[in-house]
């Protein structure tokens, strides 16, 4: 693709764009933090002296353009102002995971090179000291919380403030030096290097540049509507590159306010003061602050209570269509403006989502009920494609065409291209620059025309043009009949359920699909308690014939749900068991961060598969457990297999 | 004992000379003798363990010191002067502030006002002027205020400030505590357990907070505990009781490896 080498309007670079916000938006906020009980605010103007006096001082300090500067500590304005002031000097700021293990930050810090650090506290301090003997370029360290830190050896150790200070001191003699470095950067230097988690093999170093972290933040902020008035909070991980893009690129190309909270556990009382108009969660918030929600509405007055599920159950209806402008009658209009004053409205500003314009999740898929809960109150919740790679953006919802199981289109100036095996290619000015030291990486995933292979494997849907996530793409495979076999996509309908905790799909290569699911304990066992069901363990649980029927509901619920997409017909499944006990990480069945390891499932209950597909009605089985000190058990257990009615497509003839 | 010099520990705090000294206090509650003949002192700067098995008279001990116990003999010298016999808010006055065993915090209060309670002696604004809020007092109240939000960020209280304190679990209000005693900025700050019916994770919070205080604003601290291996982490010195008594004073390792109180703590064999 052909890229300008000419930067917007003279803006090449994130420490231009601090310029020009100095100057335009002067007198306006650009950053706030709470701090004992106050939000303290600095203005662009303020910031712009905050970090000219502390990039000076890290050339006083010896800094080299090239150089990379590790920033590690939760979100405050001193590390925005650290990371912008080493772009400033020509550095590469390289935002680490706080709560990296010190082994792990031994490997990010080595294999940048890092001859700097400027982190939060003692804590990341003592990290530091501990693997310092193995990084044998690190020279100095910045801390910014001076608690416990008055014993340690101050030669290579230096207080934020004294850096900032001694910049300002060096002013005359270094600020020619501070504006050549500056004039320098152009739309191809490197604007930040973010290390992606990478769930196989050692971290890799992303490498974005200006045009990466500007352009997608053009066009994003384009996208919606974006503009110096809104406000943020910041409160994701600075490490990842979500964070770097709202509250550097975003909030730099705008000019809009980044809120830094007081501490992590006071993040939903400061975004219940602050009400951002601009937000963005993963899934697992918006579960969290739902269940809080219901739980809160079990605890209130009956009155409450009554009018909460009255008027829910009216947003349900209409609220979703209101939002999207489509044509609602206007007496359900005129309740839900009743419902709006009355329930929708205090719940918002309880939730801090008062004056969310656009709210964004992403990162894995929402359950459909939680994202409807949020958009039937009127806030505009939307999901978006992306990844480090990308600078983030590769589709989004557009307003007014917002759905649980899309992604959305492709964003703007975003080309996207989907394999025969169904695995989505990308190309897009923010595609990333290379994997840092790592050329056969950048070979693998990068082509020679720019096209990103994104491992994900996808389709658009004809009639929108939305992109839909099917799974990992080495997780798809091919049924016996040729159509698609893509497991977690009925995974994770099923999962949505909150009776269900895991489900495990099998059908790569036969002629249909069955599943072994795990009850979720905690939803099944309060449901029972309810009902009077009285049981002893989770495997009398599991196996209870009124569980069952209720998961028998489920799987055929989802069943209708995925036929209606012809591509996916074929996943439906014929036949299922509850198993009788709960997939761990201490026998190998998941990884520690809880994703089934499909592989060693499908060969440890190697019987239950094959009774599955015999179409037994019950199979005996033993299985062996490890204990969490490490001692072996087994427990044997008869389970009910049972047929789950499938719908029949055009293609394909229900089995049973 | 008498006033020492100053010296600079391993971990680099200074410890200077006697603060408070005990001599020879015996306090009596009708014919039972809690405390008989003991003499202590406790130096500037330092962190001051008070252990003992159950019924040892530690408790009285500390309230000999914060003024609640008046002993029948003895002296309490403090700041080089002796004390006579006065109230607690008095002692409090003189910059003694402490915990309590069973935590005495105003249940329906917020943290936040709780902590705002240890401030009492540094406002001088009448009844009237507080209610109305003006001139003076107001000023007072921002400036007290700040100083609790500093004690607050310190010991990371921040997401419980509003909240009353009867909804919080019993480790947070133990830190709620510590911060009300804070509030009063006192030179020594006594604490009645601190550690007592926590969990391994509290405790080692606990002890953090408590090795911060003293790093960070130089306050004496005395303590009575009676969990041992907390005790010999902490303190730069230990005095041991046992019935009453005096059986041990030191290092740590001092005590540890005396032998009355490993007697006491272990029980020796009745022959």
């Amino acid at each position: 693709m052909a890229q300008s080498s000419q930067a917007t309007g003279g803006l090449a670079s994130v420490p231009a764009l601090l310029q020009r916000n100095a100057t335009l938006f002067a007198d306006k906020d650009a950053y706030r933090e709470k701090e004992f009980g106050i939000w303290q605010s600095w203005t662009w103007a303020d910031t712009h002296k905050e970090i000219e006096a502390l990039a000076l001082g890290l050339i006083n300090l010896g800094v080299n353009e090239g150089d990379f500067i590790a920033i590690i500590g939760r979100n405050r304005p001193h590390f925005y102002w650290s990371m912008v002031a080493a772009q400033c000097v020509g550095a590469v700021p390289v935002p680490v995971y706080q709560d990296s293990a010190a082994e792990e930050m031994e490997y990010i810090l080595s294999h940048c090179g890092a001859r700097y650090a400027i982190v939060q506290d003692q804590e990341q301090v003592d990290k530091i000291i501990d693997i310092q003997d193995n990084l044998h370029q690190f020279e100095h360290m910045i801390y910014i919380d001076q608690r416990g830190m008055r014993k340690y050896d101050h030669h290579q150790l230096h207080r934020f403030v004294d850096i900032q200070e001694q910049g300002r001191a060096a002013f005359h003699e270094l600020s020619g030096d501070l504006k050549k470095r500056q004039d320098k950067l152009d739309y191809d230097s490197t604007c930040v290097m973010l290390y992606t988690s990478g769930t196989t093999g050692k971290p890799k170093g992303v490498v974005l540049s200006n045009r990466n972290v500007i352009e997608s933040a053009k066009n994003s902020s384009e996208f919606d509507n974006l503009n110096a008035g809104d406000e943020i909070l910041a409160y994701l991980p600075m490490a990842w590159v979500g964070d770097f893009i709202f509250s550097v690129g975003q909030a730099y190309w705008c000019g809009f306010c980044v809120n830094c909270p007081e501490s992590a556990e006071t993040m939903m009382t400061d975004l219940r003061e602050i009400g951002p108009t601009y937000y963005f969660a993963p899934p697992r918030v918006f579960e969290t602050q739902l269940t809080n929600v219901m739980i809160r509405m079990e605890d209130a007055g009956k009155f409450k209570r009554k009018m909460f599920h009255k008027y829910m159950e009216h947003a349900k209806k209409v609220g979703g269509d209101i939002l999207d402008g489509k044509p609602v009658a206007f007496g359900d209009r005129l309740k839900y403006a009743i419902g709006n004053v009355l329930v929708y409205g205090p719940l918002k500003d309880t939730l801090g989502f008062g004056r969310v314009r656009v709210g964004y999740t992403a990162g894995e898929a929402i359950g459909p009920e939680i994202f409807e809960f949020y958009r039937s109150l009127g806030i505009n919740l939307k999901q978006l494609y992306g990844q480090t790679e990308a600078t983030v953006f590769i589709t989004a919802q557009p307003d007014g065409e917002v759905r649980a199981d899309t992604v959305g289109v492709p964003s703007p100036d975003v080309e996207i291209k989907i394999a025969d095996n169904g695995e989505i290619f990308y190309r897009s000015p923010g595609t990333f620059v290379e994997y840092y030291k790592n050329p056969e990486s950048t070979a693998s995933t990068k082509d020679a025309e720019g096209w990103v292979a994104t491992g994900d494997a996808g389709f658009f849907e004809e009639n929108t043009g939305h992109l839909r996530i099917i799974d990992r793409a080495k997780d798809v495979g091919k049924m016996a009949d040729g159509s698609m076999f893509a497991p977690k996509y009925v995974e994770n309908k099923l999962k949505f359920y909150p009776d269900i905790l895991e489900a495990v799909l099998f059908g790569n290569g036969k002629d249909h699909c069955v599943a072994f699911i795990n009850i979720d304990l905690t939803a099944v066992g309060n449901w029972a308690e309810r009902n009077n069901i009285a049981y002893a363990s989770y495997q009398e649980l599991a196996g209870h014939p009124r569980v069952l029927d209720t998961i028998q509901t489920h799987v055929e619920a989802v069943n209708k749900s995925v036929a209606v997409d012809p591509m996916l017909a074929g996943c439906q499944i014929h036949r299922f068991l509850v198993l009788h006990k709960e997939l761990d990480a201490d026998d190998g069945e998941m990884t520690r961060t809880r994703k089934v390891r499909r592989v060693i499932v499908a060969d440890k209950f190697n019987d239950l598969v094959e009774a599955l597909y015999a179409g037994s009605p019950t199979v005996s089985t033993v299985t062996e457990v490890t204990y969490e000190d490490g001692r072996k058990g087994s427990i044997s257990a008869t389970l009910d297999l049972r047929d789950a009615k499938v719908v029949s497509t055009a293609q394909q003839v229900a089995a049973e | 004992m008498s006033a020492q010099e100053s010296y600079v520990t391993e971990d680099g705090r200074t410890i200077g000379p006697t603060v408070m000294e005990m001599k020879n206090i015996t306090l009596r509650f009708g014919g039972v003798k809690a405390i008989t003949d003991i003499s202590f002192d406790i130096r500037e700067g330092e962190i001051r363990a008070i252990i003992g098995p159950n019924g040892a008279g530690k408790s009285s001990m500390l309230n000999v010191i914060s003024g609640f116990y008046i002993p029948q003999d003895g002296e309490v010298w403090y700041k080089g002067e002796k004390r006579p016999p006065m109230k607690p808010y008095e002692v409090a006055q003189q910059g003694i502030a402490r915990t309590f065993q069973n935590i005495a915090l105003f249940e329906g209060m917020s943290v936040l006002d709780n902590v705002m309670t240890g401030r009492m002696r540094q406002m001088q604004s009448g009844m009237l002027a507080q209610a109305l809020w003006r001139g003076k007092a107001e000023k007072e109240e921002v400036e007290n205020r700040e100083a609790v939000e500093k004690i607050i960020d310190f010991l990371e209280i921040q997401a419980i400030r509003k909240t009353p304190v009867a909804r919080l679990p019993y480790g947070l209000k133990k830190r709620v505590e510590l911060a009300r005693a804070l509030a009063a900025e006192p030179s020594i700050l006594l604490l009645d357990e601190p550690m007592a019916g926590m969990n391994v994770e509290e405790k080692e919070d606990m002890s953090r907070f408590i090795l911060d205080v003293n790093d960070e604003f130089g306050t004496t601290i005395a303590l009575i505990e009676h969990d041992m291996g907390v005790v010999m982490d902490l303190s730069d010195r230990v005095v041991v009781m046992d019935y009453g008594k005096k059986i041990g004073d030191g290092t740590p390792d001092e005590v540890r490896s005396n032998q009355a109180v490993i007697d006491a703590y272990l029980g020796v064999a009745h022959d």
